[in-house]
């Protein structure tokens, strides 16, 4: 009775093994622990390399040419000694004798990473900047400044604060975050539907209606149909963790952080984000569709979603490294890159006022979404709905399951 | 496009009785498929008049299944071309037609009158007029207490007659059924043939892959046996019949004399019984030079070949073989839970 159960067990186990083994989507399983690992590492690369592009201000210099130049030199002499960041110092201007420097001018046109300004003299400097900024560098610029001067070291020269409200730095980086926060937000959201979608054509073969289904509509039409009915689904979730977020804040949860405005404002940056949520997902979900529609099995798509949702952050860190290198041509790169596009745009609707460029990036990622629904259903017609007999397998990566003629 | 007139498969003249485009349902000349580099089917012609009952008879394996796909459009040939009621591409025409494939499969969680619905919608027919329909052709079909029942809390028999009614919902001008006679029981064949009857009565196309010959003999106007993916013959199920000659069974009281040199060379003795191919001549010069002979005949009987025997004659042993080991889907009456 025992060997009966043990024979029975080795048939399934046998049937099981070589199932997997032989499985198209078996490699993916041999390199699943290479993705923590790699994803794991590129988290943390990326992470640190944002953060410190973020939060890289620079200290303006403007004062006279032999001063500025003094007191650049000691801090470039001292820094490597200091421990924390301490910023960089540039030459906004040569003051010329007998002439002023604008500060709160130059800190509200913005233009560069120049969170504060220092002016007057190496005996009498003036740091002018939003308060948190004059208050965090003025024992450094004191240092700095006596340390130009060659006076005695025990003797520091008195910092005056010229505090302001605000600086087009603070702006920026303020911006900055809203952007990454609004990066977050989509990836989650988007994030949350891949293994729903990768699994969504799984349902019809499994009860065998995909045939029906093909030779009814176009595979497009079933392909489109599928992708926005999940975003329909979607979008249900949002709204009701939307309703939530909303009664929370009505009911007393002041301590909810708020976030700075974005570039558009928030009306404009809000209708975005709904626009490139639902190209994200178009785009996201159209190409796990059309991988999800190759796989036979729930174990297929079960292996499929791994590498699925490590690509998914690979996109996500994409941008959130563009983000922090805005003009380069890595930041363009995310941008036209279709599926980092709406990330990458996102970012930018918090960080530059221009509407033109979202017309033309949706419209962009519009063409793409036709495209990959487009490859993706003939895919799916060529190799998914076949007959003809099993040949036996040529190799295990290609597995002629479907191949049964009558 | 000059169509060549002989088939590919054994270099026989395939019958040129088809009828002109415009009365053509469907309209296949040198369909190629191939996989991997398998070619499934290879060159397959097919006419099926308007109104008719067509069969495509062949073993498992055969390129039954691939041939139908191609003529739905679910597939594309390699090669060759295809008009279906009018139009090359199938999928044009979709809304007209019906198509019910071996494996059958419903949305287990929809409610028979549901998913009558939504086959309907497919094709075109709005949500609240499918649901209309469907009720009345679950009542017609003596279905009317399931119709609100999940398809699967339906037996497999019920959730295929479910499927049945939803192919044909939308009134279609043709109907294409993949071994429709798989896995149903006695009764609901014989229903199914009724219905297909029906169908052509009204002007409805049909067409049918089976490998059981008496199906197709019992049904079709005209068949395509297909074998190894190709067809040997396409027309009128006497036009295969008569590709063989009748076959004489004669008793006779003499058992020897001049009349045995009246008997052709095929002639072969069984028991009590001469059996023979009729010769070309006809019967009445047979008969007379028996008569002639003093055969003493006790009985003569002329019989006409089969399909069976006329497959076995145009595809040959082996596919006759293949189609007659074809095992049967299993008949399930169990409720699926």
């Amino acid at each position: 009775m025992l060997a009966h159960h043990f024979a029975a067990a080795w048939v399934v186990a046998r049937r099981d093994f070589c199932a997997v083994i032989f499985s198209k989507t078996f490699i993916f399983f041999l390199i699943g622990p290479l993705f923590p690992v790699f994803i794991g590492a590129m988290a943390g690369m990326i992470g640190a390399q944002v953060s410190r592009d973020l939060d890289n201000p620079q200290i303006g210099v403007a004062m006279s040419a032999g001063q500025g130049d003094a007191l650049i030199a000691a801090r470039d002499a001292l820094a490597p000694r200091m421990a924390g960041g301490v910023p960089q110092f540039v030459v906004l201007e040569r003051v010329s004798p007998g002439l002023t420097f604008d500060s709160h001018a130059a800190l509200k046109k913005g233009g560069n990473r120049v969170a504060a300004i220092v002016s007057g003299t190496l005996a009498a400097p003036v740091l002018t900047g939003t308060p948190e900024r004059v208050d965090q560098w003025r024992g450094q610029l004191a240092l700095f400044a006596a340390e130009a001067g060659r006076s005695d070291s025990r003797t520091y020269p008195e910092v005056t604060a010229d505090k302001i409200a605000t600086s087009a730095a603070k702006t920026h980086t303020d911006q900055a975050v809203t952007a990454q926060a609004g990066q977050v937000l989509l990836f989650l959201l988007t994030m949350l539907l891949a293994g729903m979608v990768l699994s969504n054509l799984v349902e019809e073969k499994a009860n065998k209606i995909i045939e029906v289904l093909a030779a009814s509509i176009p595979m497009d039409a079933l392909f489109l149909g599928k992708l926005f009915a999940m975003l329909a689904v979607s979008l249900v979730g949002i709204a009701v963790w939307g309703s939530a977020y909303g009664v929370l804040m009505i009911f007393g949860m002041k301590s909810v952080p708020l976030l700075a405005t974005p570039a558009v404002g928030w009306s404009v940056f809000l209708l975005l984000g709904f626009l490139y949520f639902a190209m994200a997902y178009l785009l996201l979900g159209s190409l796990f569709l059309s991988i999800g529609g190759m796989a036979t099995t729930v174990r297929e798509v079960q292996t499929l979603s791994m590498p699925v949702t490590m690509m998914q952050l690979m996109v996500f860190f994409f941008a959130s490294y563009a983000l922090a290198r805005p003009g380069t041509w890595i930041e363009t790169l995310s941008q036209v890159f279709p599926v980092s596009s709406p990330f990458a745009m996102l970012a930018h609707a918090a960080q530059s006022p221009e509407i033109w460029p979202h017309f033309v990036a949706l419209a962009w990622q519009a063409l793409w979404v036709a495209v990959i629904v487009r490859v993706g259903a003939q895919l799916f017609r060529r190799t998914v709905m076949k007959s003809g007999p099993a040949r036996g397998r040529r190799s295990w990566f290609k597995r002629p399951v479907a191949a049964t003629a009558r | 496009m000059k169509i060549e007139p002989f088939s590919s498969f054994t270099g026989m003249p395939v019958l040129d009785n088809t009828p002109p485009s415009a009365d053509l349902a469907i309209e296949a000349r040198g369909l190629v498929k191939r996989f991997d580099g398998f070619t499934a089917v290879d060159g397959v012609d097919i006419s099926v008049p308007r109104g008719a009952i067509y069969g495509i008879l062949g073993p498992n394996g055969a390129g039954k299944t691939t041939t139908l796909r191609m003529l739905l459009g679910i597939i594309d040939p390699d090669s060759g071309y295809r008009r279906v009621l009018g139009h090359e591409r199938p999928t044009e025409v979709a809304r007209r037609i019906g198509y019910l494939p071996e494996e059958r499969g419903l949305y287990p969680a929809m409610k028979a009158t549901e998913a009558i619905a939504f086959l309907a919608a497919l094709r075109g027919v709005p949500l609240k007029e499918g649901r209309r329909r469907g009720r009345e052709l679950l009542e017609e079909h003596g279905l009317g207490y399931a119709a609100d029942r999940q398809i699967r809390q339906l037996s497999k028999g019920m959730a295929q007659q479910v499927q049945l009614l939803g192919t044909l919902v939308h009134n279609p001008d043709l109907v294409v059924f993949d071994e429709p006679f798989s896995g149903l029981d006695a009764l609901n064949q014989g229903k199914l043939e009724r219905m297909i009857r029906s169908l052509a009565e009204r002007g409805t196309t049909v067409i049918f892959s089976t490998h059981v010959i008496a199906h197709a003999e019992r049904l079709c106007d005209q068949i395509a046996i297909i074998a190894g993916g190709k067809v040997p013959f396409a027309g009128p199920v006497d036009a295969a019949r008569d590709r063989l000659r009748p076959q004489v069974r004669l008793e006779t009281r003499a058992e020897g004399g001049l009349w045995r040199a009246a008997l052709p060379a095929d002639a072969r003795h069984e028991g009590k019984f001469w059996y023979f191919t009729l010769p070309e001549s006809g019967v009445e010069p047979l008969l007379r030079a028996l008569i002639e002979g003093d055969a003493g005949i006790l009985s003569l009987s002329i019989e006409r070949p089969g399909l069976h025997d006329a497959f076995v004659a145009i595809a040959g042993e082996a596919a006759a073989r293949a189609l007659e080991e074809t095992p049967e889907a299993p008949v399930e009456r169990k409720a699926r839970r």
